[in-house]
């Protein structure tokens, strides 16, 4: 691990985000910690409502009241974003850290041409003419395989995964070390959604920079990252280079989600069945002790109902927060 | 742009509606409006003398398609007859005159009560919780709900009488003649201060809260968040992104809001008896002076006929999908 220290981009640390309702206090983001390694594609996998767009949001503290972040660190490049001042913060966002929103058909300015959206964000940064911006957006879509003359087009006018595709060039645009994307394809077709994930991949491949790539769906953190974080009701349960947790995933959690769907490199024959995990994940206003997966583990023991299990390393680079892998 | 068209041809239709309404109303009143009108004329003029006064304004026992014709010409032509109260002006004359004083007045109080309103309505979501989104809305809105004349007279009363601060009456001092002189500007602009206070004060907070809860709604929405990620500045995002979008419906309102601009300042201008329409109005019905009447009906709703347009020209530069998809 420390070999690695200084190949560190980002590491967050104790990350805990509560939502401050009438009815006291929502915890959705419990103590969570990763690193994200230079040049590396890092999965972030979660139900509806695990705390994903949390923590992007709460990364470059773009959290709207109720949401405050009441504890842990953010540091990237060495600076803790936490800690950092309005005017510094604004600096750094969209310049070295972009954001890739959940849902493309509303992260662009109805009234706003997508020429003057991107060249917004490039003339914020940068001191550059109206022209030259312009001309800089043009090239940015054309590296989305949009035609350039797009520029003068507005939202409405794009299909979704041209809108998406948008959303990309814009993140793409100051040319940032840290990409978070959001579940950037969940609202398209599947076959939209195949381009714009070879994309990503290829554009990451021309250009150096480093993604947080979130996503309900396993299947596809599996094929594009390196390393996977899994995250259950706002807590990191395993964390695993993709091979290995396909290979061998130590919580049941992520033991269930991996049973969920028929995986690629399967020998041939007939489909296992497919076991989803039963019950639901818990009301965060109103969380289980100890373990917050144990009523719907299979495999729970006395400890998981009393205390929580916290992140241990079990083998290189493979971290669980379980009970049973303790024993 | 077709659907700028469409808009045009459906003004250019109501105008034409409301014309016509004009020309039949008081054909269908209960009572004689032309003896009525003519009933103090009686006996003190010859018969010859009558019927000119009645072709005048008017009047003649052509059949009906004829007369309307007839109108429709000097409708045309803008030639609205002859006017019985301030006769032997004009009707076109006497209106220019009160329209000039009704467009400074309410116009500019208008614009100023959404341009006000609106700016506070963004400033107090931007700030959402803070002193002017806690204190700006329920106040506006407590003036707001002041009977309208009740508020012109209070007004006048606390700062034209007991305080003097400002003058009583009229749109001008009858001293200071009128020219382009810094002393008539003044004059102008300190007898059309409390009106204009009064129309702001009455209608700036729903202004306020219109836009502040679009405001709240668009603030949520993800290019909001986008914006903010690319690094923006606050003042950008608030207003680039944030208030052009808020602003859409809002314009739609105050297109609609500009048929009001009158009525109220009717009263306005009754209370400060400022020439105005409104004003004029009144004399018109005081004085039952039906060419008058007949023209300020139409003069009234071909303005409002005509604002409403232009704020369909600027809703459309300012939204795209109003351009491509038609209506907003
Ligand atoms: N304004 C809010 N007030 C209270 N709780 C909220 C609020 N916004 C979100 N939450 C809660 O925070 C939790 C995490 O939400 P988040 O949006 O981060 O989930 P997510 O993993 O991104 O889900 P999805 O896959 O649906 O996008 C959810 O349980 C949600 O109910
Ligand atoms: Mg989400």
């Amino acid at each position: 691990m420390t070999m690695m220290e200084s190949d560190q981009l980002l590491r967050v640390e104790d990350l805990r985000v509560e939502y401050l309702t009438e009815a006291g206090r929502v915890r959705v983001v419990d103590d969570v910690s990763f690193n994200l390694r230079r040049g590396e594609i890092l999965g972030l996998a979660g139900e509806s409502g695990s705390g994903k767009t949390t923590i992007a949001l709460a990364i470059l503290r773009l959290l709207k009241p109720p949401a405050v972040i009441t504890g842990g660190s953010v540091v990237f490049e060495g600076r803790d974003l936490l800690s950092l001042g309005e005017v510094e913060l604004r600096r750094l966002r969209g310049r070295k850290i972009a954001l890739v929103t959940q849902s493309a058909m509303n992260a662009l300015n109805p009234v706003l041409s997508i020429g003057e959206q991107l060249a917004d964000a490039i003339r914020e940064h940068e001191r550059v003419g109206r022209r030259s911006a312009l001309e800089r957006a043009r090239r940015l879509l054309d590296l989305v395989d949009i035609d350039p003359d797009r520029v003068r087009s507005y939202p409405h006018e794009l299909s979704g995964g041209m809108r998406q595709r948008v959303v990309i060039a814009m993140a793409m645009a100051l040319s940032p070390s840290l990409v978070l994307m959001d579940e950037p394809t969940t609202a398209l077709d599947v076959a939209v959604q195949r381009e714009i994930l070879a994309r990503i991949a290829r554009l990451r491949q021309e250009r150096d920079f480093s993604i947080l790539f979130i996503s309900h769906d396993l299947s596809i953190l599996l094929e594009l990252c390196t390393r996977i974080g899994v995250l259950y009701a706002g807590r990191l349960v395993e964390a695993a280079p993709a091979r290995r947790l396909l290979g061998s995933p130590q919580h049941p959690y992520t033991g269930g989600l991996i049973r969920c769907f028929p995986h690629a490199d399967e020998a041939p024959g007939p489909r296992p069945r497919l076991v989803g995990i039963p019950g639901a994940p818990p009301d965060p206003r109103d969380p289980p002790p100890g373990c917050r997966f144990h009523p719907r583990c299979g495999q729970r023991l006395p400890a998981c109902q009393r205390s929580a299990p916290a992140l241990t390393t079990v083998a290189t680079d493979h971290e669980v927060a379980c009970h049973l892998t303790r024993s | 742009m077709t659907y700028l068209l469409r808009r045009l041809v459906f003004y250019l239709l109501a105008a034409w509606a409301s014309v016509t309404l004009a020309f039949v109303i008081p054909r269908l009143m209960p009572g004689d409006p032309e003896a009525t009108m003519f009933a103090r004329f009686h006996g003190k003029l010859d018969p010859e003398a009558m019927t000119a006064l009645r072709r005048t304004f008017g009047f003649s026992d052509e059949p009906m398609w004829r007369q309307y014709l007839d109108y429709l010409g000097h409708v045309a032509t803008g030639d609205l007859g002859t006017s019985v109260s301030y006769f032997p002006a004009r009707v076109g004359d006497v209106i220019a005159t009160g329209m000039i004083w009704t467009l400074f007045l309410a116009g500019l109080a208008v614009v100023l009560s959404y341009a006000l309103g609106t700016l506070a309505g963004i400033l107090a979501a931007w700030r959402r919780g803070r002193w002017l989104d806690a204190v700006g809305p329920p106040l506006l809105v407590l003036l707001g709900a002041f009977p309208f004349f009740w508020l012109a007279m209070l007004l006048l009363f606390l700062f034209g009488y007991t305080l003097g601060w400002t003058p009583v009456r009229h749109a001008h001092d009858s001293q200071v003649s009128p020219g382009w002189t810094l002393g008539f500007a003044w004059s102008v602009i300190s007898h059309a201060a409390l009106p204009a206070i009064t129309i702001v004060v009455a209608t700036a907070g729903s202004w306020m809260l219109d836009m502040r809860n679009t405001m709240i709604g668009i603030l949520g929405e993800d290019y909001i968040t986008m914006a903010h990620a690319k690094g923006l500045a606050p003042r950008r995002v608030m207003f680039r992104y944030a208030a052009r979008n808020a602003l859409l419906p809002s314009v739609t309102s105050f297109g609609m809001a500009l048929g009001f601009v009158l009525s109220g300042s009717l009263l306005t201008e009754i209370v400060f008896s400022y020439p105005g329409q409104g004003y004029l109005l009144i004399q018109a019905v005081r004085s039952l002076d039906y060419p008058l009447i007949q023209g300020l009906f139409l003069t009234i709703t071909l303005a409002v006929l005509a604002a409403n347009f232009l704020v369909d020209v600027v809703y459309v530069w300012l939204d795209p999908r109003a351009r491509s998809r038609g209506a907003p």
